[in-house]
């Protein structure tokens, strides 16, 4: 094991871990704050460093497009994109996930216009939650690059054959400059199925002729859909599977779709994703320290959504609070809905709207919701419509 | 530079029992395409009547891979092909778009133009029905002026538009039109773009006798008189080198042209064209002829370098 550590932007760490995973086609559109990524792979690229056919596709359509085509030739595929760009490929972003075509695309999370905002908010990759794909959420630097090397293991495991996403936050991680930890070339390469061996779920060959994404009656349809259904529940254990051999190359243990933090003793826990989670970590520090019984619980991936994790470390407790970084207009948070139903009204579940478009969240506002939240559990309160954070009412009046 | 017919492979590539239309024009440029390229082919095809004629899950009327693929992605996907193949070094198997005039003027305009504009080593072609048939006949860009269709009952107002003169001002290194109505030379075409590297397009007339309202035994009969009246002059562009092939060469003579009325007559889609807009199709017919006799006196000498 030989080890470099670099002091590596998330866009950076998931253009290195494409290298490292020797992607073959890497098909892009540039977006801000997606772009130092496929700036970064074209480098690597035209320097000699990947051994890659680059395509500077016309739009995200046509890099989804691309990756697609690529991905039945049985090449390895990357894309990359944010926000705007992830609605305007949405079409073959479904098409990627129904037809089972592994690859990997990053998505830096930004905000939907209008107004314009280049900052984060999860909405873009949430509105991808039902197509197939297994979507991580990366809480920093060193995850990015981690999950983004798993992330070509899991899709291309026969248990699996899906496509993946690793999220990562517009700034606060794509443009943050942090130490990361690069794994040595030759345990990547074992780690990763070898280049060209993938013959699932077909690959074109004018040998075997065959036709993919026919017209299918309703009589053989849902058939289709149960096979993705399976794949994505095969994808739990093939996920905590390579989380933990990835482990063994790097000392990184990756072993379940969440990371509890000092929840076991805690009478409430906050439940969030993404980057402000390492906030939230900090935030249950100083209330422990003010006597405040919290945990954090991170959702690693939010497709396959982790139901039992989430159960089984919400059993017992007082209160859960779910931090949104996205909102679902006549509902609430999408992350406190999906919570809600793996709990299933045995713990009360309260509700929090924070960083949209790329507002801070900050260890005072966590410091603040876990204590409103030990207040409602104290107090006995029932939970009520959600809390938007650090917003400006006067605006209202 | 028509292929001789009894030099044309015996093998069929489309099967039997696929579930086109009577008279479909598309099975004809499936089976040439099949008979150009022989087996070492896979095929793109977006959202199109060639959805349907492929085939119902589990069946296929293909004997080459196909892949579907959604309406405006046909040429990026064959892209993303080419560079799998590419990547994986299977570099002998050609990648051939097979999509509509809709897929490929109006939705897919973008993905089309991207492919040329990187020169990707890939055979695409435009079978031109000339209005939204799977759909059910509503207009496309490339319906003609004077046509009714689902969308334009008093028949269509503005001029086709003329995609292989857009393709050609790519500066791609092959760009035909062809005509289901002259399938040797359609398969000349074909195998010509295989032997060429770099981003090939044709634009293969196709009339529909659903669409177009004529009995499906007069497909190839209206596919000629499109060609003999001038509509669809049949022509290459071959490194920048416009040169017409076939009947059309006759046909820089107007003398020599068929009266439009002889092709507009055979067709329900037509018959109740005004007055007006007949003058305004002849227009079009006469300026494409004056635009083709400036193209072959104005171009540049052929470059032996390209």
């Amino acid at each position: 094991m030989v080890v470099v550590t670099e002091v590596l932007t998330g866009n950076y760490s998931v253009a290195h871990a494409v290298r490292l995973s020797r992607a073959q086609v890497i098909a892009a559109y540039p977006i801000t704050p997606q772009t130092t990524i496929v700036e970064k792979i074209a480098q690597f690229v035209e320097g000699g460093e990947m051994n890659a056919k680059y395509m500077r596709v016309e739009s995200e359509h046509s890099a989804m497009a691309a990756c697609i085509g690529a991905s039945a030739t049985g090449a390895r595929a990357f894309t990359a994109t944010s926000s705007q760009g992830l609605l305007y490929m949405s079409e073959l972003v479904w098409w990627a996930g129904l037809g089972k075509f592994p690859m990997v695309m990053a998505v830096v999370t930004r905000a939907m216009a209008p107004p314009w905002s280049i900052w984060s908010e999860h909405n873009d990759v949430l509105a991808h939650r039902d197509c197939g794909w297994v979507i991580f959420f990366a809480e920093s630097n060193q995850e990015v690059l981690d999950l983004t090397i798993q992330s070509f293991r899991i899709s291309e495991d026969e248990r699996v054959i899906q496509p993946v996403m690793v999220s990562l936050d517009a700034f606060i991680l794509s443009h943050t400059a942090t130490p990361v930890s690069l794994p040595d070339q030759s345990d990547v390469d074992d780690f990763l199925p070898p280049l060209g061996s993938r013959r699932l779920p077909f690959i074109l060959d004018p040998a075997n002729p065959a036709a993919y994404g026919n017209l299918a009656y309703p009589k053989d349809f849902m058939e289709f859909r149960y096979e993705v259904a399976r794949s994505m529940e095969h994808a739990r254990d093939v996920i905590v599977e390579a989380g933990r051999e990835y482990g063994k190359i790097t000392g990184r243990y990756y072993d379940s779709l969440v990371e509890g933090y000092r929840c076991s003793d805690a009478d409430v826990v906050l439940i969030g994703m993404g980057s402000s989670v390492g906030d939230a970590k900090d935030a249950v520090d100083m209330l422990r320290d003010k006597g405040y019984s919290v945990g954090v619980i991170k959702l690693r991936t939010l497709r396959p959504f982790p139901f039992d994790e989430i159960r089984d470390i919400s059993r017992g407790k007082k209160f859960v609070g779910v931090v949104d970084r996205d909102f679902s207009f006549g509902f609430g948070g999408i992350g406190y809905g999906e919570v809600s139903s793996a709990i299933g009204g045995r713990v009360p579940v309260q509700g929090f709207i924070a960083g949209l478009g790329g507002r801070d969240i900050t260890v005072k506002d966590y410091v603040a919701i876990g204590e409103r939240l030990v207040d409602m559990a104290d107090k006995g309160l029932e939970p009520m419509s959600p809390i938007w954070i650090d917003l400006k009412r006067e605006v209202f009046k | 530079m028509s292929v001789p017919l009894r030099k044309l492979s015996l093998k069929e590539y489309l099967l039997p029992g696929q579930a086109s239309c009577p008279g479909c024009p598309a099975t004809i440029g499936l089976r040439m395409i099949g008979k150009a390229l022989g087996d070492n082919y896979v095929l793109v095809i977006p959202a199109c009547c060639s959805t349907i004629i492929i085939g119902p899950y589990p069946n296929a009327s293909s004997r080459v891979p196909v892949l579907h693929i959604g309406f405006a992605a046909s040429a990026s996907t064959a892209s993303g092909i080419k560079a799998g193949f590419d990547a994986l070094g299977k570099h002998g198997i050609q990648v051939v778009v097979w999509a509509g005039d809709g897929g490929t003027a109006d939705i897919g305009m973008a993905s089309l133009s991207g492919f040329a504009e990187r020169n990707d080593d890939i055979i695409y072609i435009c079978y031109d029905n000339e209005a939204y048939m799977n759909t059910g006949i509503q207009r496309s860009s490339a319906t003609p002026i004077g046509a009714w269709t689902t969308t334009t009952w008093t028949g269509k107002v503005e001029r086709k538009k003329d995609i292989p003169m857009i393709m050609a001002a790519h500066k791609i290194p092959y760009v035909a039109t062809a005509s289901i109505a002259y399938p040797l030379d359609f398969v000349a075409k074909v195998k010509k773009a295989a032997s060429i590297r770099g981003a090939k397009y044709i634009h293969l007339h196709s009339p529909c006798p659903t669409g177009w309202k004529f009995p499906s035994n007069k497909t190839v009969e209206v596919g000629r008189l499109a060609v003999q009246t001038g509509m669809w002059p049949l022509y290459e562009i071959e490194h920048g080198v416009f040169k017409l092939s076939g009947v059309s060469k006759a046909l820089v003579d107007k003398s020599k042209r068929r009266l439009i009325r002889d092709y507009l007559k055979l067709q329900g889609r037509f018959s109740k064209i005004s007055d007006e807009q007949l003058s305004a199709l002849q227009r079009y017919v006469d300026e494409i002829w004056e635009e083709i006799v400036l193209k072959l006196n104005g171009q540049r000498t052929p470059s032996t370098s390209s």
